[in-house]
């Protein structure tokens, strides 16, 4: 049990995952398994960057949707009305991404909790009327046709499903190196100490307009590629890309993986997707599913599928840890560099 | 170390600190009473700069801080704790007390990407400023426990710890003892103690008379938002103004 | 003039029903503290049941809009001890999460049952009243009197019955109504009761001029929020003058602005407002 344990947290799993991924084109013969399969990768890159904002900073943003479209629709226009390349206009979209994410940022997370969460709702819900009303510049609600697939240079051909699956793989792989580079950072603790409170991070000299506006701009960065990726991928989109739907979907991907932890979002979205798959028929009504599964994830596991586990074994090594610190008479486990003059203080005190 | 005056805070019409000017001097326990509502934490709240005063003066250190931002406050050294202690339940204790360091670091989201030899460095140094610390507060054994397993006087401890982890000569303590048991008052007092001993102001909120009595150097009493008193705790004691003050609200003065 | 007065009629039909809408919402707020997205499902919940009372079961406008009252109630009741209660120590982002787990099912449940097609409520009265060169649909006046003379009503149970004032207690000092001993869980429960039925007399007095479909309480709550932020969460009469300028607002800009857009203009005005107070206009100082 303990080595199964261990197993499960070690890096080996995350190898493992990885070489289960790059071998699932090989072992699928199935290329819509494959399909689904990538179009879930996307999904699971926008859910890390919500989870940065939600999970890391405790900011509920409900715009995300609004940024993936925002991403979306870069590179739709761009390839489309102005014939750019697949790639400048991913960049420009992932740009985008950063410029409307800092702009929204600087107004909206001035504001605490609740309001934040209503500000970006509205703020969601207007992406989404200008997307639909603007013609000029999105077609409306035709939405557009005939994006530009990633261009392979001559070497692959990203309109097939087994090269895109691992273009997008690829930039699963980016994703969440950075964000585990980040949460274990001084950056990614910053961030916790915001999402425990406001003040208490202020109190330990935490600038907090600057690392929620990093975070914030981190995540619609994520949201917009994306976007960008899954506008390569369909090759269509309308404005129903952002509806608050998307948001929706994404925080219980997020909610239901665990929320602040490092392989939840991708777990998550994986595991929802294909259970989606399978009730397919549910498709349409997979809400009323969902939507309970929401309410009592929070009310008794908050903390989603990989959350869950961390605490129940981080719980088990502690309790092990104290049991033989006092067998031994003996401090173990924590590696405390002491301080030079503790006995003196002890002796100071007791004077 | 604190000189403060004629500070004012209003909430439309109401004002919940009204002209209180006092010296708080360095290296010695400071205490603020009062009865219930006599604007003790929004006094605290205007010093620590979560609020800008309507009107008056704050001046840590010589320096004019006066409607700086919090953040700010604590880089220049001055820390606090809150009522409520407010930490992270599902991580560990040393886990929480690392960030208390973050605000003498630079590391920023590219050292962060290239996992730069600063950030290596600043992490290491952030670490054993939270192993110290924990040492400090006397509960380097149970650094690998989990925060939601403690018990609340431990949580006191780590709140403390983490105040003490940003490097701070002034220590804002708002109501440490609140919701633990006479024993635990007296350990708490002794870690109170020991941080002046080490070079530290403190100041604190208390609603525990026999603490404060023993503890404290020095005593200002706050009624309705103003000063009503200062001055040594037997000073205090016998002050017919503030034995007044006491029992014209519900707060007893032997609590 | 007949035009700018036809649009200050708009103007307060639809601010009457904001009004009602952002009144259950801030009641909630200011008991709970939980920003209820489910509370646009709860209007669409009710909106459907005084739909299938009157079209299906065949009883009239009145019965439906009873029942449709009873029934969210008995549902915002469920909500609350189900879902609300369990988490009120939680930490705030979990709250709304949980509300729009629920929106997300009641809006699924109801599309299974009855579709996504766009529905039109009857209405027993579709006389068309003309005052000088005003046209003034009987249902519009229906609407206004309908949602003020509930407004009043409500007033009267907050100022003059017991419960009414233990939610206004509790409103406005939560701890300090703990102390004096007011049973939470009753007033809680009672608050949600009345937001829900607020919100489905809203929607079957609103319905016959509109549309019926699952996603109706979509813009409806997002705009009830810009409200409720407009009037101060909390605040009662923040929510009526919050819907009357909200209404107005909408009604003068679609007409003369543009029509496409008028649905921006509320989270224009939330945008703008934040953007300079981030607390909200008529929010009290202190915390």
């Amino acid at each position: 049990m303990d080595r199964l344990m261990n197993f499960l947290v070690s890096p080996v799993l995350k190898w493992a995952l990885l070489v289960l991924a790059v071998v699932f084109p090989l072992i699928s013969d199935n290329e819509y398994h494959i399909y689904v399969m990538a179009t879930a990768f996307i999904w699971a890159i926008a859910v890390y960057g919500m989870n940065i904002i939600t999970g890391y900073c405790g900011q509920l943003n409900l715009a995300h949707g609004g940024f993936f479209a925002i991403g979306a629709y870069v590179v739709a226009i761009l390839t489309v009305d102005h014939e750019w390349a697949f790639w400048p206009a991913f960049i420009a979209a992932g740009l985008a991404g950063a410029i409307f994410g800092f702009l929204v940022g600087v107004v909206s997370l001035r504001l605490k909790e609740h309001y934040f969460a209503i500000f970006t709702l509205c703020v969601g819900f207007i992406i989404y009327l200008l997307l639909e009303k603007w013609e000029e510049l999105t077609h409306g609600s035709l939405g557009i046709i005939n994006i530009a697939p990633p261009e392979g240079f001559g070497l692959v051909d990203f309109t097939e499903t087994v090269p895109f699956y691992y273009l997008v793989l690829a930039f699963l792989v980016l994703s969440v190196w950075l964000v585990s580079r980040l949460s274990r950072s001084l950056l990614g603790r910053t961030f916790l100490a915001i999402r425990i409170s406001d003040d208490l991070a202020q109190s330990l000299g935490i600038n907090l307009m600057r690392n929620k506006v990093l975070a914030f701009v981190l995540s619609t960065v994520y949201a917009a590629s994306a976007g960008a990726l899954y506008a390569g991928v369909v090759r269509f989109i309308g404005p129903a890309e952002a509806d608050v739907v998307h948001t929706f979907d994404m925080i219980t991907y997020l909610l239901v993986g665990g929320i602040g932890t490092l392989m939840g979002p991708l777990l998550g979205t994986l595991a929802i997707t294909w259970l989606t798959q399978m009730l397919q028929s549910l498709e349409e009504y997979r809400m009323i599913i969902f939507g309970p599964m929401l309410v009592i994830l929070v009310i008794f596991f908050p903390r989603g599928i990989v959350g869950g586990f961390l605490t129940w074994r981080g719980r088990r090594l502690a309790n092990k840890a104290s049991q033989q610190g006092q067998d031994g008479k003996s401090q173990t486990t924590v590696n405390t560099p002491s301080t030079p003059n503790a006995d003196k203080q002890e002796a100071g005190n007791n004077a | 170390m604190l000189k403060i005056s004629n500070l004012t805070k209003r909430f439309g019409g109401l004002a919940a600190v009204n002209n209180v000017s006092v010296e708080f001097p360095a290296n010695q326990v400071n205490a603020i009473i009062g009865p219930n509502g006599a604007g003790k934490s929004t006094f605290f709240n205007l010093v620590a700069g979560a609020m800008p005063p309507s009107e008056g003066k704050i001046e840590y250190q010589g320096m004019d801080i006066t409607g700086m931002a919090p953040d700010r406050i604590a880089r220049l050294g001055v820390a606090r704790t809150f009522q409520t202690t407010m930490l992270f339940d599902q991580s560990t204790v040393l886990d929480n007390l690392i960030v208390g360091h973050r605000l003498r670091t630079q590391s920023r989201l590219w050292d962060v990407i290239i996992n730069s030899k600063r950030l290596r460095d600043e992490e290491k140094k952030c670490r054993s400023r939270a192993a110290e610390v924990l040492d400090f507060v006397g509960l380097s054994h149970i650094g690998h426990r989990y925060i939601a397993d403690i018990s609340q006087e431990e949580r006191k401890r780590v709140a403390f710890a983490l105040a003490m982890a940003t490097d701070p000569e002034l220590v804002l303590l708002d109501e440490p003892a609140g919701g633990i048991n006479p024993e635990e008052t007296e350990n708490l007092a002794d870690l109170i103690r020991k941080m002046v001993k080490h070079g530290i102001t403190v100041c604190l909120i208390e609603h525990k008379m026999d603490m404060i009595m023993s503890l404290a150097d020095k005593i200002m009493v706050l009624d309705h938002g103003e000063k009503i008193a200062e001055g040594t705790p037997e000073q205090i004691k016998n002050d017919p103004v503030v034995i007044e003050a006491y029992l014209g609200s519900e707060q007893d003065v032997e609590a | 003039m007949d035009l700018f007065l036809q649009q200050v009629l708009n103007g307060l039909t639809l601010g009457s029903i904001y009004g009602l809408i952002a009144l259950g919402l801030t009641l909630v707020y200011g008991i709970l503290h939980v920003p209820n997205f489910a509370h646009g499902a709860l209007y669409m919940v009710g909106a459907y049941v005084a739909y299938f009372t009157m079209v299906d079961l065949g009883l009239n406008y009145w019965l439906a809009m009873i029942a449709a009252g009873a029934v969210v109630a008995f549902l915002s009741v469920l909500c609350e001890r189900l879902v609300f209660h369990p988490l009120r120590h939680a930490p705030p982002i979990h709250d709304k999460i949980a509300a729009i787990g629920i929106l997300l099912f009641l809006e699924a449940v109801v599309q299974m049952y009855w579709g996504a097609d766009f529905r039109r409520m009857p209405t027993p009265y579709n006389e068309i009243l003309h005052f000088g060169g005003l046209t003034i649909p009987a249902q519009r006046l229906l609407i206004i009197a309908g949602a003020f003379g509930l407004m009043g009503a409500l007033h009267l149970y907050l100022k003059k019955t017991m419960t009414g004032a233990t939610i206004i207690a509790m409103a406005q000092n939560r701890e300090g109504a703990f102390l004096v001993g007011i049973d939470a869980n009753r007033v809680a429960m009672m608050t949600f009761a009345i937001a829900g039925m607020l919100a489905a007399v809203g929607a079957t007095l609103f319905a016959p001029i509109n549309l019926v479909y699952p996603a109706m309480g979509h813009l409806l709550i997002m705009k009830a929020f810009v409200i409720i932020i407009l009037g101060g969460m909390g605040s009662i009469p923040g929510a009526i003058v919050g819907g009357l300028i909200i209404g107005f607002a909408e009604a003068l800009g679609g007409f003369y602005i543009s029509n496409e857009y008028k649905d921006v203009i509320a989270f224009a005005l939330l945008v703008v407002i934040l953007s300079v107070k981030p607390t909200g206009l008529f929010t009290k100082g202190v915390r």
